[in-house]
């Protein structure tokens, strides 16, 4: 019995939404009372972030603190429309369109602010801590707060803005069958140190390597964990699991978690992650989605080490212990292709 | 079938319920008693995502017959905070981005509670081997060892 080690590489251009109809995405803005404004959504988010992201892009948009910006969304009957939270889209599509929104809501900010301190709208300029103040001149300011109480209770005017983003729909050429099927691609490449044993065909991954290109890191925390949990669910489509193992045949399918196997806390891989940045022309501040691509490579780069380590091409997932054991049996033993690196 | 009453101690608070005879801990939680705080996850005790405390056991409550808990404590995750103040496991889950979609953190953050309690000062070997029962398809387990960690490192400060 011998433990194999073995190096994989994948790289991945990722592209960022869909262009089915456009992929529009709308957002609307409005201020409360109180100078605090809303965002009202109908993209989900199921735990990427998407909350966090469009918050801060509102703040960052409206000049206003992020503490003054609640993010309302999710709920399709109220909400203006969303294509939804797929293929990379949410933080693109809907940021871009929280921008559009935004922005439309701060020149009606700053005109209702102007009105009050008697100056033209745009020698007006905002400090991103809830005041708005004559550029060139900062003590004549007023507050967000006293600007959003003059518009609604002694100019009758709202504070609101209305965004949508829509790709240019993009049809497939008759001659050539050439498409523009995207605006921006995301992307990545990885390496993957694993071993595998010839006796039991056992595949273990020891270490993680990557580096993802995402625009603007909007939110670099919220990028991380989603590149580490990411990285986790492609290293279970690579070796864990599956609905038929034995595909047509239903034989030995799991039937509940018990034996729908997927690695556990037991079986953490050290992923090192370096986000480089290079923010996108037609991104909201920059930023693209790590979505999907951040479990896709590892697929690749787990079945290129596999082969680097023992010779064996499995050419479908997840690659088990038995596919890998098969493998170096029609070789007549292992074959490793070579020291890793 | 008549419905029984039962008494049992939640999060240190006396309650007293009239459950469905054969009915699971976790159903008599969420519909009778209103604590929505742990999770249906499988309903057959393999996600982990309704972990309660039980005389301070964690245990799956969908798979407890609520008859069984009569004159037990049982502690859930609506009952970590003290008032405004997060626990340090859950301030530790926030603050290390220990949750995503967040399904999985009630039972995670119940079996991490019944490790710290008994022992304070766990390995990364430990916490996984606690936490094992405990499905999570979003983080990849590393932020939640990382966040248990943290907080069994500020609740050990705190009794010093």
């Amino acid at each position: 019995m011998t433990v194999h080690k073995g190096r994989g590489f994948a790289c991945i251009n990722y592209p960022i939404g869909m262009n089915l109809g456009g992929d529009p995405s709308q957002a609307l803005v409005h201020s409360n009372p109180d100078g605090k404004f809303t965002v009202t959504l109908s993209s989900i988010d199921l735990g990427q972030g998407m909350k966090s992201v469009t918050r801060q892009i509102a703040s960052e948009t409206l000049g206003v603190p992020v503490e003054d910006v609640y993010v309302d969304t999710a709920d399709s009957d109220t909400g203006p429309h969303c294509m939804g939270s797929f293929a990379s889209r949410g933080t693109h599509r809907v940021g871009n369109a929280v921008i559009r929104a935004a922005n439309e809501a701060r020149q009606q900010m700053l005109a209702a602010a102007a009105d009050e301190l008697e100056v033209n709208a745009s020698d007006l300029d905002t400090d991103g801590r809830g005041n708005i103040f004559v550029k060139g001149a900062p003590s004549r300011s007023i507050t967000v707060s006293e600007t959003a109480i003059a518009a609604q209770f002694k100019q009758g005017k709202t504070l609101a803005g209305r965004g949508i983003f829509l790709v240019p729909k993009s049809d497939v050429d008759d001659m050539t069958g050439e498409m523009s099927t995207v605006t921006t691609f995301a992307h990545a490449a990885l390496i993957v140190d694993l071993e595998v044993d010839d006796e039991t065909g056992v595949v273990e991954v020891n270490e993680i390597n990557s580096a993802y290109e995402v625009g603007r890191a909007l939110n670099p925390r919220l990028v991380e964990q989603q590149l580490i949990g990411g990285a986790w669910m492609g290293v279970s489509h690579a070796l864990y699991e599956t609905t038929e193992p034995y595909y047509p045949s239903r034989d030995h399918a799991p039937l509940d978690f018990n034996s729908y196997l997927m690695p556990g806390p037991g079986e953490v891989v050290p992923h090192n992650i370096a986000i480089l940045e290079r923010p996108a022309e037609d991104a909201p501040y920059g930023g693209k989605g790590p979505g999907e691509m951040c479990a896709n490579p590892v697929l690749p780069a787990i079945a290129n080490a596999v082969y680097n380590a023992v010779g064996v091409r499995c050419d479908s997932l997840p690659i088990t212990p038995e596919k890998v054991l098969r493998g170096i049996r029609a070789n007549g033993g292992a074959q490793p292709k070579g020291t890793p690196g | 079938m008549a419905k029984k009453p039962i008494s049992f101690v939640l999060n240190g608070q006396d309650t007293s319920v009239f459950v469905e005879q054969g009915g699971n801990l976790l159903d008599e939680l969420r519909r009778t008693v209103g604590d929505l705080s742990p999770k249906f996850g499988c309903g057959q005790g393999t996600c982990g995502a309704c972990t309660v405390l039980i005389n301070g056991e964690p245990q799956l409550s969908c798979l407890v017959l609520a008859e069984r808990v009569e004159g037990q404590r049982i502690d859930t995750n609506g009952g970590l905070a003290e008032g405004p103040d997060l626990h340090p496991l859950q301030k530790a889950f926030v603050e290390g981005f220990a949750a995503q979609c967040g399904f999985c953190s009630s039972g995670m953050l119940m079996a991490a509670k019944a490790l710290l309690d008994r022992n304070a000062s766990p390995s990364r070997d430990e916490i996984a081997e606690a936490i094992s029962g405990n499905l999570c398809r979003c983080t990849g387990y590393e932020p939640i060892i990382d966040a248990i960690v943290v907080a069994a490192e500020n609740m050990r400060r705190r009794t010093t």
